[in-house]
């Protein structure tokens, strides 16, 4: 068994919590993991990724173009960004609600989340859309988008666990005050 | 032994821990800064732990302790061993007792760093042994051994991981506490014939240093982690990597016909009796490397001394990239091209333009009040403002534009000096942030005073280390061993060294900001001001401000000449956004309708 899994979207979106929470539980199973991803400046307001991989007979951290088995977008410009990553027959979990960039007031930094989603159908055999405002508002917390997308990343099968499993690991490793909200979220799909 | 998923700074630290570290210093700069901050959380009571005020105290530091017997670890980022360089090429001749690795960190790409100056070119100027790890779990064990061979050959030693393995995460083997090393030092034994640096003794230390080295080359031919894999076929093509980049090569070859491989860990001394044993029945190698072609140059060297006819291929025959880090897409073709693979199509439809989010200030910063503040205060004066390495010199970005100059750290002083020199009729001012400050502009000020300089000290005092991640220094009043010490007052420093004006203001009262920078500016001579405000990120946020719609003429005063990300245009208006804005209140103060205000 072998994934290359590839996050993606917007520094503050809690990629780098989930990517930990993924290796938890591959780690659990016996699986082993690898890591990388972006670190410091551009840590805030900026493209944020992370590359992880489970399985055997890993070398690098990273890997190449047409490598993923999986993308989790939480941002669909930044999916397109990152689209070259995916197998053909590779599946993207894509969050629908764009993030504009910090600097779009100052110029037309504005883009329009339609045209990225369109070039997303039209370029993505495996496409699960997530409306992420709209499930955060379901589950009751704007702090849960990164649980609402892991939940729909285990849901498409490619992940080699369960969601019980996930939410074993999640419980141990969030604070529990955070524990019923961040397994609605994970249940969402 | 148990299995822990860390990073790969964590596991150089965790590895130097378990090799029975006694003392471990540095100065902060990305990607080494984890390494010291995981020694310090992880401190078993038998450690020392010291955030030093720059790179050359560290190392003059760990000279002292490795002279007493201690395993002593300094770590830094590569353009800090340029700070460090002075007792560092001193250190080799004299040499040490407790083992001593030098860790310094390289930023391929570069990601967060002015040059891509290589460490394993650097060894060979002061001629120290240096060890190149590829992966997180040869680094945790690969730093236990360059501490033995530091110890066994009485010299300071390099390990120099590069950012992909420094920020990879792996699931590794790691000892358990039991398994650990313990060293007791045996403490400073005196002997003026060893510990004082003499012409006589260095010219002897010089013989031995070249001795050593060459029976290091020897040994290191030897050492288990410079490997080769011979070929599957008769294949006479040969690859040699290092670093990440050799992941990235077996990465390329699982599913190929394998040419030879060779991996150099110890870049110097180079291990020569293994690359010639490499070479002998190869006509081409290709060198995949990060940075410099320096084991490209060795093998050049290697064919010529042996009069081999080996075609040595790289950087240095345009076969691969001179700058810019490696990832497994540009070693997959590089390799392909020399083995005449087949590159298969890899074209993603062309996709519609993506939006740049560039690092900005962060919504609050104190930094961009102080900036519009020099920049209103001198408003159609001639005018040059020297930045320096920290957040600040994202103050360069539009609308702010307020860094002329940045070049390496505590510069901007004596840039300002020469400027002021040459085109006297320019206000020059010099921007430096408190931990910069320290660590390298004091002598810069003094230089400025004692040789009559012009111009104007800025400082940008939020009482941390920003932009590493918020490490203490003299100015916080708190070490790495968790004591409360005195603050190191940069207003007393400032006098102390005879400025007349030293000022202290918030920027974030701006009307006050602008009338001290207005007075103080000019003045002649050297003066100073402090502008002193926390960082936003430590501080608890005030409630946000909101925009009176009733009041606002959406002029866009605020968002054109602040830039703050907080503020954001939404249906033709202007907004807040709340889960940004931390209250500052400067836009409120910029606006000119008084639109913008506290919570309704």
């Amino acid at each position: 068994m072998n994934k290359n899994i590839l996050l993606t979207g917007v520094g503050g979106q809690g990629i780098v919590l989930t990517s930990k929470l993924i290796a938890a539980a591959a780690m659990e199973k016996g699986y082993d993991v690898m890591s990388a991803e972006t670190i410091g400046m551009a840590q805030k307001g900026g493209s944020v990724f992370s590359f992880l991989r489970i399985g055997e007979d890993l070398h690098s951290p990273m890997f190449g173009e047409k490598q993923a088995d999986i993308i989790i977008a939480f941002e669909p410009a930044e999916a397109v960004r990152m689209i070259s990553y995916l197998k053909d027959d590779g599946f993207a979990i894509v969050n629908t609600r764009p993030v504009m960039p910090v600097t779009s007031a100052l110029k037309s930094g504005n883009y329009n989340a339609e045209t990225m989603l369109e070039y997303l159908r039209k370029n993505i055999k495996n496409l699960i859309t997530v409306d992420g405002e709209n499930a955060c508002r379901e589950t009751g917390s704007p702090k849960a988008l990164n649980m609402i997308m892991l939940g729909s990343a285990v849901k498409s099968g490619v992940l080699p666990f369960s969601i019980e499993e996930i939410i074993k690991i999640m419980e141990k490793t969030v604070k529990p005050q955070f524990a019923e909200m961040n397994k609605k979220a994970l249940l969402w799909a | 032994m148990h299995k822990e998923f860390l990073m790969g700074n964590a596991a150089i630290a965790m590895g130097a821990i378990a090799a029975g570290l006694n003392l471990v210093c540095g100065y902060p700069g990305t990607p080494s800064t984890e390494v010291l901050e995981t020694a310090a959380k992880n401190n078993n009571g038998r450690l020392y732990v010291e955030w030093s005020v720059n790179e050359k105290a560290a190392m003059e530091l760990g000279a002292g302790a490795a002279y007493s017997g201690a395993r002593t670890m300094v770590t830094m980022k590569q353009v800090g061993l340029n700070v460090a360089a002075d007792p560092l090429m001193s250190l080799e001749y004299i040499g040490i007792k407790g083992g001593m690795v030098i860790m310094v960190a390289d930023d391929p790409g570069p990601i967060s760093s002015q040059t891509e100056q290589d460490t394993r070119h650097f060894a060979s100027f002061p001629k120290l042994p240096c060890f190149d790890p590829s992966t997180v779990q040869e680094a945790y064990e690969m730093i236990q051994e360059a501490f033995e061979y530091s110890e066994k050959y009485k010299t300071p030693v390099f390990f120099r991981p590069t950012t992909r393995v420094c920020h990879g995460y792996a699931s590794i083997n790691v000892k358990d506490s039991d398994e650990y090393k313990t060293n007791t030092p045996e403490g400073f034994v005196k002997d003026s014939s060893k510990w004082v640096i003499f012409p006589r003794i260095s010219y002897n230390a010089h013989m031995n240093i070249e001795k050593r080295n060459s029976m290091l080359s020897d040994i290191f031919s030897e050492y288990k982690r410079n490997i080769i894999t011979p070929a599957e076929n008769s294949c006479r093509k040969g690859i040699v990597s290092h670093g990440i980049s050799y992941t990235y090569v077996q990465e390329a070859l699982k599913n190929n016909e394998k040419p030879s491989v060779m991996k150099i860990s110890t870049p110097f001394p180079f291990p020569e009796k293994l690359a010639l044993e490499f070479m002998k029945n190869l006509d081409e190698v290709l060198c995949i490397e990060e940075l410099d072609p320096v084991i490209e140059r060795e093998l050049i060297y290697v064919c010529g001394k042996y009069h081999l006819n080996t075609k040595i291929l790289g950087k240095l025959t345009g076969n691969v990239k001179t700058a810019g880090e490696n990832t497994c897409d540009s070693v997959y073709k590089n390799i392909a091209e020399f083995m005449g693979w087949d590159i298969p199509e890899c074209e993603t439809p062309e996709t519609p333009p993506l939006p740049a989010r560039p690092p900005v200030l962060c919504a609050g910063c104190p930094h961009r009040a102080s900036f519009y503040a020099v920049k209103t205060a001198m408003k159609g004066e001639k005018t040059v403002f020297c930045g320096d390495i920290g957040c600040y010199t994202l103050g360069n970005a539009m609308p702010l534009d307020m860094v002329d100059t940045c070049l390496c750290m505590g510069a901007g002083v004596n840039i300002a000096q020469g400027i002021g020199k040459i085109e006297p009729d320019t206000k020059c001012f010099s921007f430096v942030g408190d931990s910069t400050f320290f660590a390298s502009a004091i002598t810069g000020a003094v230089n400025a005073v004692y040789n009559q300089a012009d111009m104007t000290l800025i400082v940008l005092d939020n009482s941390t280390t920003a932009m590493t991640g918020h490490q203490p220094h003299p100015g916080t009043g708190k070490t790495m061993m968790g004591q409360i010490v005195d603050k190191i007052s940069i207003e007393n420093i400032l006098k102390g060294i005879g400025l007349e004006t030293v000022e202290t203001v918030n920027p974030l009262e701006l009307e006050k900001a602008v009338e001290t920078v207005k007075r103080v500016s000019s003045e002649k001579g050297v003066k100073a001001v402090i502008f002193k405000s926390p960082c936003a990120v430590l501080i608890k946020p005030e409630s946000p401000a909101v925009i009176d719609e009733n009041k606002c003429i959406n002029c866009k005063k605020c968002i054109n000449s602040l830039g703050c990300p907080a503020l954001v245009i939404s249906d033709g208006k202007i907004k807040i956004d709340g889960s940004l804005c931390t209250g500052c209140g400067l836009c409120s103060q910029v606006c000119p309708v008084n639109a913008i205000g506290g919570e309704k």
